[in-house]
């Protein structure tokens, strides 16, 4: 019983949750930020790295190379990783303004380089699925190769891999978290400080609370997104 | 020797509107094409017969360019599309071409279905491009689904939606790739009509088709197909009634028996 109570009071201590409620907020805004930014630019450097490596024809080969090297090292190496690489070796370098950013910055570089690899073959998938005859249709109507990606795969594309994409951005999210290995002050750390400074836990779980709140709502919507499309499948397959 | 045709040249060479001389086609070890020709005059109706694998899409796939060709040549409307430097969009600009699955673009509405080529291929305003648009709709009779998306269509609707999204362009050629062949039967002659239409209004084309009445009705020569060569070729009621060749009566007497049991 009596372990059960130190349990209770160092993780679930109502008090010392209250009062690390403020420091964590100010921190998970930082993640929020990171998040959103991220995010954004993922969504924009997957998408042209996925037609990079859908180019056809032998003179795009190097660049089609190049797309798959891309993806399958920051893939491959862990997030903590490509942080050190960034958070540390890009200040290392004396490079100009790229050596002198805020450890922000450096925190989203990481999460953008990490992710644009993963959510490139949600993409690439996408593109893959839309079936030729769409782009036969579409060239044999004159529109050429690029409107042809522009008006017709891409969009449906796109249309069928947001929920694989959404679920990819639930992982970018909690991952924000990562960068903290670099010095980034954000909601983990000041809980580590918090909880210290404290004896106590709690400040944890506020910051977990922070991080669930966010990932629940992005995941019953990605649940609903896949269940209409099926509902709409089914009700075509009749 | 030139790698192109100037009009003079093919003037002189042939008045036919397409000419297909001696082309073959492989995919990989199979020969799909042997030494196929083909000729086409203006506002005339060519049909292709012959069973599945014979060739025929193939062949018109290779008219579109939607195919490359490894030996032989085709020239339409006095463009040589099989040597140098082709441009391609161009081409097809001025070739419609309606496949057995129509095709329609599934997240686009009917009215940008027939819009979207016209617009950003031939650079139409979109103003321009929704009123010949829906005067083409209101033809076929589906000016009130212009706005619906393609599932909501049948797939008689869907195919007639195909034909005029490929009139837009206002082709000189239409091929027709076996456009009946995935629709249930009473749905075949609403779309067979609206062709018997387009042949009435001096449309040039090729088409691949199943349907021997349709054929005997509007084609001016039709051409047997077998393993991937024109095995006879001539005037409907010639091919239709008195073939010559064995394997030209041995498949039709297949799909006459297939058409009784229907």
């Amino acid at each position: 019983m009596h372990a059960l109570q130190q349990v209770l009071h160092a993780f679930f201590n109502l008090h010392s949750f209250t009062l690390a409620l403020p420091d964590v907020w100010a921190g998970f805004q930082v993640n929020l930020k990171m998040m959103v930014i991220a995010e954004a630019l993922v969504l924009v450097f997957a998408l042209a790295l996925a037609i990079v490596r859908g180019l056809p024809g032998p003179t795009a080969k190097p660049l089609r190379v190049l797309a798959i090297a891309y993806t399958d090292f920051f893939r491959g190496t862990p997030i903590i990783i490509v942080a050190f690489f960034v958070g540390f070796g890009l200040p290392g370098l004396q490079l100009g303004f790229i050596s002198n950013l805020s450890f922000v910055t450096y925190g989203v570089i990481t999460l953008t380089l990490v992710y644009t690899a993963y959510v490139t073959e949600v993409y690439r998938a996408g593109i893959e699925s839309v079936h030729a005859s769409q782009r036969a249709a579409a060239r044999s109507l004159g529109l050429s190769y690029w409107q042809a990606m522009r008006y017709i795969v891409i969009p449906q594309a796109v249309r069928r891999v947001i929920p694989p994409l959404l679920n990819d951005f639930i992982g970018l999210q909690k991952d924000t978290s990562i960068v903290y290995v670099i010095g980034v002050t954000e909601a983990a750390s000041l809980a580590q400080q918090f909880s210290t400074t404290n004896g106590d836990f709690p400040s944890y779980l506020v910051a977990a609370t922070f991080f669930i709140l966010i990932t629940i709502p992005l995941a019953r919507f990605t649940d609903h997104l896949v269940a209409v499309r099926e509902r709409r499948e089914r009700a075509q397959a009749f | 020797m030139n790698a192109t045709v100037d009009d003079n040249d093919a003037g002189v060479r042939n008045a036919a509107f397409v000419d297909v001389r001696g082309v073959s086609k492989w995919f990989g070890d199979l020969q799909v094409l042997n030494r196929v020709d083909v000729d086409v005059s203006e506002h005339n109706v060519v049909c292709l017969i012959g069973a599945s694998g014979s060739g025929k899409s193939t062949l018109l796939r290779c008219l579109n360019m939607l195919e490359q060709v490894q030996e032989g040549e085709i020239i339409v409307d006095g463009q040589l599309l099989t040597h140098g430097k082709v441009d391609v969009n161009a081409v097809r600009k001025k070739i419609g071409i309606v496949f057995q699955a129509y095709n329609l673009f599934p997240h686009m509405t009917v009215l940008e279905n027939v819009t979207l080529a016209p617009r950003k291929a031939r650079g139409i305003d979109r103003q321009e491009a929704e009123s010949r648009a829906r005067l083409l709709l209101r033809r076929i009779g589906l000016e009130a689904k212009a706005d619906e998306f393609p599932d909501r269509l049948s797939g008689g609707q869907q195919q007639r939606v195909a034909i005029v999204r490929a009139l837009a362009m206002e082709p000189k050629l239409m091929l027709l790739d076996e456009i009946t062949s995935a629709l249930d039967p009473q749905l075949v002659s609403e779309v067979l009509q609206l062709v018997r239409e387009l042949a009435e209004s001096g449309m040039t084309m090729i088409v691949a088709t199943h349907e021997m009445g349709f054929a005997r009705e509007v084609a001016d020569k039709v051409c047997f197909l077998d393993a991937g060569r024109i095995l006879e070729e001539g005037p409907p009621e010639q091919i239709l009634s008195e073939p010559r060749e064995p394997r030209t009566r041995e498949f039709l007497s297949r799909v006459l028996e297939a058409e009784k049991l229907a």
